[in-house]
């Protein structure tokens, strides 16, 4: 029995800087997970990747991440490694965590 | 130290200038990534989790002033105001821009480093003892034969496409302080019984998800055979290697699956082949190397100044006892600054601290800085009347930690917090480690013990070899932190063993303490060292400490 598709977040890294970035409903590309669209079919999430793997001008090795919906209604992930990329390295304030503080 | 040449300034040049057009190439789109990959890896660029990473090669770990200076610069200029020292003896800088990278390599052209052979299927930065050329139990200077094996390997046709990565790590001394036998190939130099110097050649060690030690191919070796020798093993190797799968690929495999002494009568077959096409040129190649490896002008002079502060000053003593190791001169020592302060980032040091760093070696230390596997930072030529100097002047950026060798000087890869194979983070399980041993002030009365954290099967923290080693990974999507324990990284390398089931994140630092607190009533007497213990016990009385559960539920 195949198993049954989980929701899942487009990502990727920004070819410029390397920063973690998301595929938004109208396949822009965001900074931030909570304005990524959440994809729960599994042929759309297909074709949306596929859309993404042909921008090698602005995105690097993007792929399909697990995420849920969480208490505000945008996506969260649900493996740490996804939570460390859209939060930033625990060592120092730098990355996503230290631009967030900037807006 | 090594000066480059007009060949050598020319080739960076060239290099750094085809790698700048070709991130343009890879910026305006007309690349695609996967043509760009193998062209930024073999410059040093890695994509980490959050950003780009520059890994620049520190040959054999030695920088001038100067150099450490540029690093400084790169750091403040490109980055965030810091660079990390791994356990090859590189530096990583964690957040430059794609863009910045080609003015990046240019800054450090200027000062001849670069970014080359730091990644890819190539023969990697060739990493020796650290406390070379002052180090009191040295044959002699290693690290000009190190430097034949660059200048022979960089941009060797046979070499830059093979199954695998080559390292290769090369010391003089009795004591082993560059973890020879963990690598793909080590050069030990050695003296015969008729006194003379040649090589003992070890092969196949490697740590990783098979760790296995290195083994000794050839015991002594003539010095003009060295890199005729070298060159068969790793012709040897390239050809008969795995290429099947990337984990059988590394020579450590092809020298367990075929046995050494078949792998000695290849590369004696191959070597006799290969002999003949060296004319010697490289023997005056090594001659003329070594003249840039001349030792400084040692002084003799009163060492009055060092033996007043020992007296009296007891942090300036307490510090002198752990960071100072014998140097082969009378009234120097050997330095080691711990980039390891408590609660810090193991290996990160700010641009300020690099600059402090620098202006030492300068003023104190013949212009000559090392940087250690154990990611610390050495002035390997310090005469004793400078160290209270030295001392007071690394209190003011922060650099006067007195830990070396002990539980706090630990080697943490950057784990999940940057790297992009990381199964979980390592860097504040090292933080978190060092913290606790400080506030139970325990860490001088425990002693000599070695704490290693990787953040993934691949090692990069060299755990296997600790004498606690802790390895991050994902159990079904959480942290969770394998013990190893009585693993040596030195001349009498073992691997550890598993000690049983891992821990949690918020598990793992009480799970380190009831190791230590064992070991603290386990062994026989202040003297004998964490590893003595555990060879003498084994590892089943750790295991009551570290289960405890399991030892109330068999009672
Ligand atoms: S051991 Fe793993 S996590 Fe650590 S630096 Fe190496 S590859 Fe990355």
């Amino acid at each position: 029995m195949a198993r049954a598709f989980t929701p899942k977040v487009i990502t990727a890294n920004h070819l410029l800087d390397g920063d973690v970035i998301y595929m938004t409903d109208t396949g822009e590309w965001t900074r931030l997970l909570s304005e990524a669209v959440l994809l729960t079919d599994e042929a759309d999430a297909d074709v949306r990747l596929l859309e993404a793997q042909q921008q090698p001008d602005v995105v690097v090795g993007a792929y399909l991440a697990d995420a849920k919906v969480g208490a505000d209604g945008t996506p969260e992930p649900t493996h740490f490694r996804e939570e460390f990329r859209r939060t930033g390295p625990s060592n120092y304030f730098h990355g996503k965590q230290e631009e967030a503080q900037h807006v | 130290m090594y000066k480059y040449n007009d060949f050598d300034t020319a080739f960076l040049a060239e290099r750094n200038r085809q790698f700048r057009a070709q991130v343009e190439r890879r910026i305006d789109g007309s690349l695609t990534e996967d043509e760009f990959k193998p062209l930024r890896l073999m410059n040093g660029v890695y994509l980490q989790l959050h950003a780009y990473m520059l890994r620049v090669a520190i040959p054999y770990g030695t920088l001038s002033g100067r150099q450490m200076d540029q690093l400084a610069l790169l750091a403040e200029k490109w980055d965030k105001g810091y660079g990390h020292f791994t356990t090859r003896q590189n530096i990583q800088y964690n957040w430059p821009k794609l863009g910045d990278i080609p003015d990046m390599l240019d800054a450090l052209g200027e000062v001849e480093m670069h970014a080359i052979q730091t990644s890819g299927n190539t023969i990697r930065n060739v990493t020796a003892d650290h406390f070379a050329g002052a180090a009191a139990d040295e044959i002699e200077d290693p690290r000009p034969i190190a430097e034949l094996i660059r200048q022979w390997s960089t941009d060797h046709p046979e070499f830059q496409f093979m199954g695998r990565k080559f390292k290769i790590a090369v010391s003089a001394g009795e004591k082993d302080r560059a973890v020879l036998k963990a690598h793909d190939l080590a050069v030990r130099v050695v003296r015969n019984d008729a006194g003379e110097v040649g090589y003992q050649i070890l092969v196949g060690g490697g740590l990783g998800r098979t760790p296995m030690i290195g083994k000794v191919l050839n015991d002594f070796l003539p010095r003009e055979d060295l890199l005729p020798y070298i060159e068969a093993v790793v012709s040897v190797w390239n050809q008969i290697g795995r290429r099947d799968n990337k984990y059988k690929a590394r020579i450590k495999i092809t020298v367990h699956e075929h046995g050494i002494d078949d792998i000695r009568a290849r590369v004696d077959e191959r070597f006799a082949l290969v002999r003949p096409t060296f004319d010697g040129i490289d023997q005056e190649l090594f001659a003329d190397i070594k003249a840039h490896f001349a030792a400084p002008e040692f002084k003799t002079a009163s060492t009055e100044a060092f033996d007043a502060a020992y007296a009296n000053d007891t942090m300036f003593r307490s510090w002198a006892d752990t960071n100072l190791h014998e140097h082969r001169a009378d009234g120097y020592s050997i330095v080691t600054i711990s980039i390891k302060k408590h609660g810090d980032t193991p290996g990160d040091a700010t641009a300020d601290q690099m600059r402090a760093m620098a202006e030492l070696a300068r003023q104190y230390g013949h212009d000559e800085l090392r940087i250690s596997h154990e990611q610390n930072v050495i002035l390997p030529h310090v005469h004793k009347s400078d160290l209270p100097a030295i001392y007071a002047a690394l209190r003011e950026v922060d650099l006067h930690t007195a830990n070396i060798g002990l539980i706090s000087d630990i080697i943490a890869c950057p784990g999940m917090d940057y790297c992009a194979l990381a199964t979980a983070r390592s860097i504040p399980v090292a933080q978190q480690i060092a913290t606790r041993f400080d506030e139970l002030k325990l860490e001088h009365d425990i002693g000599h013990l070695q704490i290693k954290i990787s953040g993934c099967i691949n090692a990069c923290g060299h755990h296997h070899v600790a004498h606690i080693g802790i390895l991050g990974l994902d159990r079904a999507g959480v942290e969770n932190y394998q013990i190893t324990l009585g693993g040596d990284a030195t001349e009498t390398a073992a691997i550890g063993e598993r000690a049983g089931p891992g821990f949690a994140y918020d598990e793992i630092v009480p799970a380190i303490e009831r190791v230590v607190q064992g070991y603290l009533e386990l062994r026989d007497g202040a003297e004998e060292t964490f590893l003595e213990t555990y060879r003498r016990v084994g590892l089943a009385p750790f295991k009551a400490y570290l289960y405890p559960e399991a030892r109330a539920n068999a009672a």
